[in-house]
């Protein structure tokens, strides 16, 4: 599903160029639920940028579902975010003047996707992650486990092959991170690949695969038995 | 522009953001409106002056006699110039070509006329059948002097609305009966009106010939008045109209032994010049009006940007998302533009027809001379709406273009 070889990002900042992924070698394959784990300023949230199309690597390669990710131009990127990538955030992301019905409609939006279907895709998500009660609520009137519910449906909705998530219960208690949790292994259950941010052991702990990564370069890269939520409440 | 969906979003952006929505219309609105109220002022006041200016024909020219004020042929100065119907003759004759109306003038400023028990004072000026266009006078009871009444010294009067109230309390009595000008009985035949009002209605017209036998003037006359032909261009009527002044300035000037430079002894008093100069003025007036009106639109465009810039500084956050979903940078770009247009555009027609709806409400209100109708022509208003619209779209398209360049990683970062 990806494949990643000798990946290299540096950020100009002023004067001085910070490398920040020194020659990233890493392949995912599908139904694998990956946990990448680092200290902050390891270079895993850069990582995930590049592997969502948000950002692009100096050099190396990258290809994702069999299509190479080099050069793309804007229009092209937005095209294959939109069919291949969904996204979770730490800080949920969702737009405040739309409900979460909306929100979850938004990517159906951009794939072209007649309103009235758009509504029933996005209901039968909302259904899946709990929220079809608040399908009418704004994102202020939720709370944070609910607000990323409803962003995971989002990132669902669009029908990706991969979930890529940067931190999703960093802004979360342990009760609320782990109903999150909960929802994240659901999902992979069904068979979507899916990348986890984090720093937290016990999310990593809830993953299949775990990639350590320090100083811009993969130090640990192991399978794990994956802990249920429901053994740890 | 006409997919439902896009509209759909559009209409959701500007419903939830009313406050944002409502200053960029209050900015555009009250452009268009403004423009909207100076247009419709500098029409008034230009109706108004040109109203004033029909009081007599726009094209007359008349000469009045003066005082010499230089020696000339070795005569002194403080000579009176004396017109006799030889020199209306000549000029009459040899500007033929110049000359459409014509009338010789005898006048006396305070006259007496007394009906009965009513008496009054009024001007009192022996005519030509023709000066009744001249004045741009209209014949409201009865008929003007004619050819008849000239030849045979008529003892007939055609008075002035204003006398004929004064005289007769109701206007439509006066005609048939006689009255006492100046010791002399008169028989009226008509009453004028006259778009200058009272002070132009408060004369008496009778015959040239009769009134110079009564005041016993012999050959004398007062003044000449004439006017041109209608030309279609008006430069060129200016200046066949200041060729003939010059040419009758010169020729009147060698008859009556005048300095050619003595600028008291005979004036030239020609109303198209002055038409001109007004011209020339409600041009400036209305040139300032728009100078003030396209300013105002300027910065009313300057205000679309200025807010577009913000709008897209606002959204930063959510153009991020949209691109992370899938957004392409063409549909971000239409998105905004979508709503500057659409904003503009309405609370622009929201400025257009408040501004006319105020025009409609209070012109017709308005009661001065010199300030009338004052109307906007719907077109004009309908252009400058269209124009601020677009340049509303090119103002916002840089913003636009920008927030659709931006990262989304740099966009979502943006807090």
């Amino acid at each position: 599903m990806i494949e990643i070889k000798d990946l290299h990002k540096s950020y100009q900042t002023g004067s001085s160029s910070l490398h920040v992924l020194k020659g990233i070698n890493f392949s995912v394959g599908e139904g694998e639920l990956v946990a990448i784990m680092g200290s902050s300023g390891s270079g895993k949230s850069t990582l995930l940028n590049i592997l969502g199309i948000l950002d692009e690597a100096d050099s190396g390669s990258y290809v994702l579902d069999g299509v190479p990710i080099k050069n793309l131009n804007e229009t092209i990127a937005s095209k294959y975010r939109n069919k291949f990538l969904g996204f979770v955030f730490q800080s949920f992301n969702l737009i405040n003047y739309k409900t979460a019905l909306d929100n979850v409609a938004l990517p159906l939006y951009y794939q072209g996707i007649p309103s009235k279907e758009r509504t029933e895709i996005a209901m039968s998500y909302l259904e899946k992650v709990g929220l079809a009660s608040h399908s009418h609520h704004l994102p202020n009137e939720l709370s944070g486990g609910q607000k990323q519910r409803v962003a995971i449906a989002r990132a669902l909705a669009s029908h990706p092959k991969v979930l890529l998530a940067d931190e999703p219960t960093g802004a979360l208690d342990t009760k609320t991170s782990y109903e999150v949790m909960e929802l994240i292994q659901g999902i992979n259950d069904e068979g979507k690949t899916i990348l986890i941010v984090t720093h937290e052991p016990d999310i990593a702990a809830m993953c299949k695969r775990n990639v350590i990564l320090k100083d811009g370069l993969i130090i640990e890269d192991k399978q794990i038995i994956q802990q249920r939520v429901k053994s740890y409440v | 522009m006409f997919n439902l969906e896009r509209w759909q979003e559009i209409f959701e952006a500007i419903g939830k953001n009313k406050l944002r929505t409502f200053l960029t219309g209050v900015s555009v609105a009250s452009g268009i409106f403004i423009l909207v109220i100076l247009l419709g002022a500098g029409r008034g006041i230009q109706n108004g002056i040109q109203n004033q200016f029909a009081k007599d024909a726009t094209n007359k020219i008349q000469i009045y006699p003066g005082v010499t004020q230089k020696e000339y042929k070795g005569l002194g100065i403080g000579r009176f110039t004396q017109f006799k119907n030889r020199d209306y003759d000549i000029v009459t004759q040899k500007f033929e070509n110049f000359i459409d109306n014509k009338s010789k003038l005898y006048s006396v400023w305070s006259g007496n006329i007394v009906y009965g028990k009513e008496t009054g004072t009024y001007r009192i000026e022996g005519v030509n059948p023709n000066y009744q266009f001249i004045e741009n006078a209209s014949i409201k009871e009865g008929r003007f002097i004619n050819l008849n009444d000239i030849e045979n010294y008529e003892k007939v009067t055609v008075i002035g609305n204003k006398v004929a109230t004064d005289l007769f309390k109701k206007p439509e009595e006066a005609l048939g009966k006689n009255i006492n000008v100046s010791g002399t009985i008169y028989k009226v035949v008509g009453v004028f009106t006259d778009p200058g009002g009272e002070r132009e209605e408060s004369r008496a017209f009778i015959p040239i010939t009769t009134a110079q036998r009564a005041y016993s003037a012999g050959e004398d006359i007062r003044s000449m008045a004439f006017t041109m032909p209608k030309r279609a261009n008006f430069e060129q009527a200016v200046t066949e109209s200041e060729i003939f002044s010059k040419q009758l300035d010169k020729l009147l000037k060698e008859r009556h032994d005048i300095a050619p430079d003595d600028v008291s002894a005979l004036n030239i008093n020609n109303s198209l010049e002055e038409a001109k100069k007004i011209y020339q003025m409600t041009d400036m007036i209305q040139f300032f009006f728009w100078f003030v009106g396209i300013l105002t639109i300027i910065a009313g465009v300057v205000g679309v940007g200025n807010i577009m810039l913000i709008v897209v500084k606002e959204r930063t956050k959510e153009i991020g998302i949209r691109k992370a979903l899938g957004a392409t940078p063409y549909s971000i770009i239409a998105m905004i533009l979508h709503e500057a247009v659409f904003i503009t555009l309405i609370s622009g027609f929201i400025g257009l027809i408040l501004g006319l709806l105020l025009w409609a409400g209070i012109g017709p209100l308005v009661e001065s001379d010199f300030f009338t109708h004052p109307e906007v022509d719907f077109n004009i208003a309908l252009t400058t709406v269209i124009l601020l619209t677009v340049a509303g779209a090119f103002a916002g398209f840089i913003p636009a273009y920008k927030a659709a360049k931006i990262k989304p990683i740099v966009a979502l970062r943006d807090e």
